[in-house]
């Protein structure tokens, strides 16, 4: 009942994206009548013809003439009605899809991240793109044979109703003895496809983590071992697939055996009433094909039914999507950041993903224009949190975040980001050229601001040897080059804009100590006068920054600067004695 | 059809289904052409003779072909279903068994997510459709060709008509398929677009909204995905032909059927139940075409699955195992002017690589990121074959090593911390099959893992899940080794693997390391020059070239390269140590 329910919403909120094309909609129907029933009467001409011919020298081959004529003007309008509709069909539901499409797309830029963080990419990208695409499938299916079928079930009743009432009444009443054996093997077979499906996920479950590790399963001789569990597994699946798939295709042979039923009744009322004079033979050879007619849509409505059940349940994922509830707005009158000096205050801040998890609190922090802030603490300690709360991925649960004075929930999301340069650890880069990527966040950038950036950011020599140089298309997620280069790009891309503000967290893990030795030479000139946020890993790399903040599940447990925190012999010194000091360690 | 030829070999088990399936559709498909002549004569002897218990007899006649035809069709809807899901299951243990015999270059090459998905999605795209195709792809033809054939046996004459449309029907239907077949492939890679549009969108997502470029986005996604649209729409406007240009050929059919019909009554050669019978004919046939055409559609996309599938079967493993190979006699390790370079890639990731290790040493290796450290030491158990020189184990060549005891000697911790969903026992039994607690706890003490594990609740049996997602980095890094060691290994890799380890743990590691029984020799591949100094052999990496082989203290003196990797990383008093 309440799956029944959700399918009603689900069908409005279908409704809703077709109702922009509705003449072509209602274009489409018109159609579909025309179809159906100029392919319903040129059963009845033929008939007529039929009765026209009676025997040797009884032939009147004036009137079979006309006839013949009427239905080759009758094929022509119904091919011609039958093209255009497909036409209508096709322009209906792609359009439909794209909207829908194009509305998921936008709704991910609107999501909160806590949204996107907590959903599998493929996930997500399995909503946009397969289950849209199944849709698609179930609502032109839906389209051409449920508007057909079933005006082709109601026209030839009533055709039929003109010619014979007691042969209509045979074919109303067993016909629908189709749908009763058809629903009854479904509810029989569901528990086997349900079945199957289990088995075969856990058979896909498998194979993902196996062909996924496959370097790992033969580094470690594995092979024999894991063929031996995918042949249980394997076999499980063979013998419910077999089941589910034998049982269910009983269906359509049991629908046309019922058909062939209708076909006989009809052909024995038919015939009686012919010989008793209610009929004539044309008649009858007409009713013949209408019975073929007319059961033919009750195969395929129960066909389209699941398919249309599947489709709304994919559309139902989708709506999911696009109904989640997105970011909060910025507020009414949000304040545009402008040319910041570069002062944050952070105050009294709690923050946690989850509710039954503490993670930051009472976090306060007063970063003047200039100041270089370092986060050092083990992983899990919350410092990549903190970049998520500055640059309002996130918002904090209580307490606040001001620059210059103005609560980051006050200034829109689109300039306080833009006055954050900021390097990842995650190195992403768009399909693209390298300029391209370089001038991602200022795509009117000339050549040689982009050469610029990429010198300082010392890519330069390397993209210069690649084949096309800046023209060099990289893949998507990078591609031809290695995670360092990647990195060295991800650089270039801050270094154009050059913000007032900085956030490195952990940006160059993926170079080797020589390059990123250069690379800190750069990030000094960068920094010179820019407020920046450093998370590192490496402890030598932060040494002179103004403040360190080492931080402990989710609290600033030391503050200061270098030598003071060494001083002091805490955890701090611990760690970076832990990083250098390792003729002692080894000696233990 | 080539990849289908290619998969056919699967099917040989299921001969006889695959003959006695269509079998019975075809004696279906007899007992339904019957169907109109019983009519026929209903029309032409009972209601002329007015003969009520004559008709009555013939619909009881076609009851009784309704039976045996439903008894038919259930028989080889049977077969089918048995003959299609034993083939996709005998075609999913192939992949599955090919795919483990691949080496890593054609792992690399393939990518797993395809693999993947050729696996689970595209073999049971195959299956749907062989399943139709046994059980219809014989039935339309042979229903189109016998309505033809029951007309000839009614009158050649009117049976001409049959001959001339069925051609051009089946020119219609051919057309349209041979058009629309490679667009839809087209619309495939649209797709796909669209696909990597979003997911390039999802993984990005920092990134995009860090600089503020949701809409630019948005905008190059609505163009890929009108493009797509605009293509749909278009193969769709071609195919939408087909459905009214055959509707057209047959009532055009079945307009000349009646004239022809009208003269040869006038002639005396037909009877009017005959031309109803004819007309039924045609009739049958349109049903048999829709049913056609829709048939195609699903084979044609059953086809283009089945080419993906056997376009992994036919990668060749580059990787062979010798004959007859022999072990080498201990575990020392001699590479000399070894060279590599990835099939597919232009220049050579390694070249000219010399240096020797004795059994029980420890070798460090140690470079610049992509300067070939990985790839070298992937050399050692065959991951990945030498172009060039010569890469030997015990004094002998590891090509001529029987591969399978090459890497039982070879313990590898690869860079990425794999585990799999199981148990933890489960996990480091995959060094070594059954081996003991007493094994277990000793390898987890080596591998600086015990302290963790022991605080699980259930000790050596607590889950893990997928991926190892619940364990962190660290810990995972330090289960992957302890796995490696289970199997007490001559050589012992650890590629990078000490990464996510604190350096105090790093260190302890590799002093247990040392201390370990039967003295592998040991390859560690690090960015840190703190983790090597001790080794007895360093070789340094720049570009794919070894440009020093040493101590620390040699390459101190003498490797450029290898004083500049240890003054970035020395910093206050390291330098004086």
């Amino acid at each position: 009942m309440k799956g029944e329910k959700a399918q009603k919403g689900t069908l409005k909120k279908v409704l809703r994206y077709i109702r922009p094309y509705w003449p072509l909609v209602a274009f489409s129907i018109l159609l579909a009548a025309v179809t159906v029933a100029a392919s319903l009467y040129i059963p009845i001409l033929t008939g007529n013809a039929v009765d026209l011919i009676l025997g040797p020298g009884q032939v009147d081959f004036a009137g079979i003439f006309k006839i013949l004529l009427e239905i080759c003007v009758i094929i022509a309008i119904a091919a011609l009605a039958q093209w255009l509709m497909s036409l209508f069909n096709n322009r209906i539901t792609y359009r439909v899809v794209r909207d829908i499409r194009n509305k998921a797309f936008d709704q991910l830029q609107k999501l909160p991240l806590k949204y996107l963080d907590g959903h599998p990419t493929g996930q997500i990208v399995s909503r946009v793109i397969a289950d849209v695409d199944q849709f698609a499938d179930g609502l032109l299916m839906g389209f051409t044979q449920l508007f057909t079928g079933v005006i082709t079930i109601l026209g030839t009743l009533g055709f039929m109703l003109t010619v014979s009432g007691t042969i209509t009444a045979v074919v109303v009443v067993i016909t629908p003895v189709s749908l009763l054996v058809a629903a009854f093997i479904a509810k029989r077979t569901y528990a086997m496809f349900r079945l199957q499906s289990q088995v075969r996920g856990e058979q896909t479950g498998f194979v993902e983590e196996m062909v996924g590790g496959q370097k790992v399963v033969q580094a470690f001789h594995h092979e024999a071992e894991a063929m031996e569990r995918f042949d249980q597994l394997n076999e499980e699946l063979r013998r419910c697939s077999l089941r589910a798939i034998f049982f269910s295709s009983i269906t359509n042979p049991s629908t046309r055996f019922v058909n062939s039923l209708v076909y006989t009744g009809v052909g024995i009322v038919g015939a009686l009433l012919v010989i008793s004079g209610g009929l004539t033979v044309g008649q009858l050879s007409c009713f013949l094909t209408y019975a073929n007619q007319y059961t033919k849509p009750f195969n395929e409505i129960s066909g389209v039914i699941t398919e249309l059940q599947n489709a709304l349940a994919c559309a139902g994922r989708v709506f999911e999507l696009i109904e989640a509830k997105p970011q909060t707005p910025d507020a009414p009158g949000a304040a545009v950041l402008a040319q910041p000096q570069g002062h944050v205050e952070i105050q009294d801040v709690f923050f946690s993903y989850r509710k039954d998890q503490r993670l930051i609190e009472d976090f306060t922090l007063d970063v003047r224009p200039g100041q270089r802030v370092a986060l050092v603490g083990p992983t899990g300690c919350g410092k990549t949190t903190v970049i998520n709360l500055l640059m309002r991925f996130y918002d904090v649960n209580s307490g606040s975040i001001q620059v210059e004075g103005t609560d980051v929930r006050q200034i829109t999301r689109k300039s306080l980001r833009q006055n954050y340069g900021m390097v990842l650890q995650d190195t992403w880069l768009k399909k693209g050229t390298i300029r391209e990527n370089i001038a991602y966040g200022k795509p009117d950038a000339t050549l040689e601001e982009v050469i610029e950036a990429a010198k300082a950011a010392h890519a330069h020599s390397f993209i210069r040897r690649l084949p096309q140089g800046y023209d060099t298309v990289i893949g998507e997620d990078g591609g031809a080059i290695s995670q360092g280069q990647k990195q060295l790009l991800c650089i270039a891309r801050v270094m154009l804009c050059l913000p007032p503000m900085l956030i490195l967290d952990e940006a160059t893990s993926s170079i080797d100590t020589r390059t990123e030795v250069r690379i800190q030479k750069a990030f000094q000139r960068m920094m010179e006068g820019r407020t920046s946020f450093i998370v590192a890993h490496r402890l030598s790399t932060i040494q002179d920054a103004d403040v360190i903040l080492v931080m402990k599940d989710g609290h600033i447990i030391e503050q200061g600067d270098h030598q003071s925190l060494l001083a002091k012999g805490g955890f701090y010194a611990e760690l970076y004695n832990s990083q250098f000091d390792h003729g002692g360690a080894e000696a233990n | 059809m080539k990849p289908l030829k290619k998969l056919l070999c699967y099917l040989t088990e299921y001969k006889k289904e695959c003959v006695l399936g269509p079998l019975f559709k075809l004696l279906e498909a007899s007992f339904e052409l019957l169907v109109p002549l019983v009519m026929a004569a209903i029309i032409d002897v009972g209601i002329p003779h007015k003969d009520q218990g004559y008709v009555v007899r013939m619909c009881l006649v076609m009851v009784g072909l309704g039976i045996v035809g439903l008894v038919c069709s259930i028989t080889a809807q049977y077969f089918a279903a048995k003959a299609s899901v034993g083939f996709a299951a005998k075609l999913r243990r192939a992949l599955f068994g090919h795919i483990q015999s691949l080496s890593y270059t054609e792992l690399d090459t393939t990518g797993t997510a395809t693999l993947i998905t050729r696996m689970t999605s595209d073999i049971n795209q195959v299956q749907n459709g062989m399943n139709l195709a046994l059980r219809l792809l014989l039935r339309s033809p042979f229903v189109v060709f016998g309505a033809m054939v029951m007309a000839f046996t009614i009158d050649w004459k009117a049976a001409l008509v049959f001959v001339v449309a069925i051609p051009l029907l089946a020119a219609v239907v051919f057309g349209v398929m041979l058009w629309t077949m490679p667009r839809y492939q087209q619309v495939q890679g649209k797709l796909d677009k669209v696909l990597s549009a979003t997911r390039e969108n999802l993984t990005g997502v920092r990134v995009v909204r860090a600089f503020g470029r949701e809409e630019a986005e948005t905008q190059r996604f609505q163009a890929e995905n009108q493009s797509l649209t605009k293509l749909q729409i278009f193969v769709g406007r071609v195919s939408a032909l087909m459905n009214p240009a055959t509707y057209v050929l047959i009532n055009l059919a079945t307009a000349v059927l009646i004239w022809v019909g009208a003269l040869q009554v006038d002639g005396g050669i037909l009877t009017q139940g005959e031309v109803v019978a004819l007309i039924n004919y045609m009739s049958q046939i349109l049903v048999e075409l829709i049913k056609l055409a829709n048939l195609i559609l699903n084979i044609t996309k059953a086809l283009a699955c089945a080419d993906r599938v056997s376009g992994v079967l036919e990668v060749e493993p580059s990787l062979r195992a010798p004959l007859r190979g022999r072990p080498g006699a201990d575990s020392g390790v001699r590479f000399e002017n070894v060279g590599l370079t990835y099939a597919g890639a232009g220049d050579a990731s390694l070249s000219g690589i010399s240096f020797s290790a004795k059994p029980g040493q420890t070798v460090g290796v140690i470079g610049g990121t992509g300067s070939g450290k990985s790839s070298l030491v992937n050399l050692i158990p065959r991951f990945y074959d030498a172009t060039q020189g010569v890469v030997e184990i015990g004094g002998v060549n590891v090509k001529d090593w029987p591969l399978d005891q090459l890497r039982e000697a070879v313990g590898v911790v690869p860079q990425r911390a794999a585990l799999f969903q199981g148990t933890i026992r489960e996990n480091l039994q995959w060094g070594k099959p059954g081996a003991s607690d007493k094994e277990l706890w000793q390898a987890l003490e080596t591998a600086q893992a015990a302290d963790f594990v022991r605080e699980k609740p259930k000790g050596l049996d607590s889950p893990v899940e997928q991926g190892g997602r619940n364990f962190s980095g660290g810990q995972r890094q330090r289960l992957t080794i302890a796995r490696a060691l289970v199997r007490q290994p001559k050589i012992l890799i650890l590629d990078d693997s000490a990464s996510a380890l604190d350096f105090a743990t790093d260190a302890r590691l590799r002093a247990a390391l040392q201390r370990m029984e039967g003295c592998p020799t040991v390859f560690i591949v690090s960015q840190r020059a703190s983790s090597l100094r001790h080794a007895d052999v360093i070789v340094v990496l720049d570009d794919g070239e070894a440009v020093g082989v040493g101590t620390h203290q040699e390459l101190l003196r003498s490797c450029q390269v290898y004083q500049e990797i240890v003054g970035s990383q020395n910093t206050g008093k390291e330098a004086t140590a």
